[in-house]
């Protein structure tokens, strides 16, 4: 066989009624769970709390925040539509492709949602602009484009690193803006709904970066070698653009550079689902913490007890547990 | 000795974290049929955060298997705990729900396999500890 070793993997050949009973890797099971726990459509958030909210916007920030969304709904499509199902032909049980299967339509949902966000809240007109817009932007397209091309191309392996940067990376130019927002008080029932598609987008980065690794390991160190300088490459190219598509949309209101670090911070966070090392220090992933308090509410209390006086920590209070699973 | 006791998952994030810190560490067995840790000494937990951040469900029940122990329950000092922002306000609950079954301090949280910067911090951060509360 002459291919590369990684074509190598085996594509399931015939439809095998799928046995849950029977497991090769728990982690599919364990994930499935998660994410049909974690299943919402767009119609349980009352978006349209957030017309007076969005009355408040410049027509300005109006446009922004459309033409973002726009960009998110793009790669939402690929990865329901093309991303996803590629990902499902890969697949090596059919356990694995029942959970892409779910990711694959879990993605169709974050589209949609989208859309029910331009509904409630914007008018046609500068939707339909919004999309010509999409259609247009250079860096958007091109950044359709690279990841498409590794969809199209021949390495199983390679199609994961695309869906993985594509997941826990590319969206979070378009991300940044509803948690800032957010962090404003403005939008904040738009963005309890980019919080619910942000949580997905973990899960499917992990999960995919996980099946990565998993068939990483089996390969010769030098093919790994290969492979990694490649996911760091692609990276490189992606981050490129996602830089000029930044300037593009944010300059003119002064937030491309806190956007930056949000892209540093999650470019390092998709490399560790693919199980490679962060590559941003940290003097250039010091997202500003409104942004970080935004994507975790509730959960800003001090855990660093280290860098501290020692006495501003909180041993956990108020969390109800299943005592029967604990003996004491 | 003063050690580092840790559970990971197949995913190994938590693993990679505790190899980075490069401090003794026992490991928590990951199948039910392995015999169950018992350690000698005190030490700090580090856990990955389970489910759906659910507390009921947060923390992996193999560590709860191993808390359930008297003997283990009665060394642990702190816990550290792993997850992801992205899941919002239930980002590192296995940590709160551990802080409090156990009262002990809750003394960082990183995300996924952790960062440079995160290894530093928590190396500095448990040497300090230890000094402290020697």
């Amino acid at each position: 066989m002459d291919m590369p070793a990684t074509s190598a993997a085996r594509h399931l050949s015939r439809v095998d009624a799928i046995n849950w009973n029977r497991l090769q890797d728990d982690k599919d099971l364990e994930v499935w769970n998660r994410l049909t726990g974690n299943f919402w459509l767009p119609e349980k958030i009352p978006l349209s709390n957030d017309i007076p909210s969005w009355n408040t916007l410049t027509e300005h920030e109006q446009q922004l925040t459309i033409r973002v969304f726009t960009g998110l709904t793009l790669l939402d499509t690929i990865q329901g539509t093309v991303g996803a199902p590629t990902l499902i032909e890969d697949a090596v049980t059919p356990h694995e492709e029942a959970v892409i299967t779910n990711i694959s339509f879990m993605e169709s949902v974050h589209a949609r949602s989208y859309s029910s966000i331009f509904s409630t809240l914007c008018a046609t007109r500068d939707v339909d602009d919004a999309y010509r817009w999409s259609e247009e932007n250079p860096f958007l397209q091109k950044k359709a484009e690279l990841i498409l091309e590794r969809y199209r191309a021949e390495d199983p392996l390679m199609r994961k690193v695309a869906s993985t940067f594509l997941e826990s990376f590319l969206f979070y130019s378009g991300f940044y803006l509803p948690m800032y927002w957010s962090s404003r008080a403005k939008l904040t029932n738009t963005a309890d709904l980019i919080r619910l598609i942000i949580r997905d987008e973990a899960i499917h980065g992990y999960y995919i970066g996980y099946k990565f690794q998993r068939q990483l390991a089996q390969l010769p160190a030098e093919r790994q070698e290969e492979i990694k300088i490649y996911a760091y490459e692609l990276l490189h190219e992606l981050y490129d653009n996602e830089v000029r598509y930044t300037e593009a949309l944010y300059d003119d209101v002064g937030l491309t550079e806190d956007v930056k670090k949000f892209l540093h911070y999650n470019a390092n966070k998709a490399l560790m689902n693919l199980g490679f090392e962060a590559l941003f220090p940290a003097s250039v992933t010091d997202v500003s913490p409104a942004i970080l308090a935004a994507l975790s509410p509730g959960s800003d209390e001090n855990h660093d007890f280290f860098s501290g006086s020692g006495s501003s920590y909180v041993i956990g209070k108020t969390v109800s547990t299943e005592d029967e699973d604990w003996a004491f | 000795m003063a050690e580092l006791v840790y559970f990971s998952t197949k995913s190994g994030n938590t693993r990679r974290f505790v190899e980075k810190l490069g401090l003794p560490a026992s490991r928590i067995p990951l199948n039910r049929d392995d015999p169950p840790l018992r350690v000698a000494a005190p030490y700090i937990l580090i856990v990955p955060t389970y489910g759906d951040g659910e507390p009921r469900t947060a923390v992996p029940p193999q560590v709860i298997r191993f808390l359930n122990d008297e003997h283990n329950r009665s060394l642990i000092r702190g816990v550290i705990a792993g997850g992801n922002a992205n899941f919002g306000a239930a980002f590192g609950q296995a940590g709160r729900v551990i802080a409090q079954k156990c009262q002990v301090p809750y003394l960082y949280r990183f995300e996924l396999m952790g960062t440079d910067e995160d290894v530093r911090r928590v190396l500095a951060g448990v040497n300090e500890f230890w000094k402290r509360s020697a």
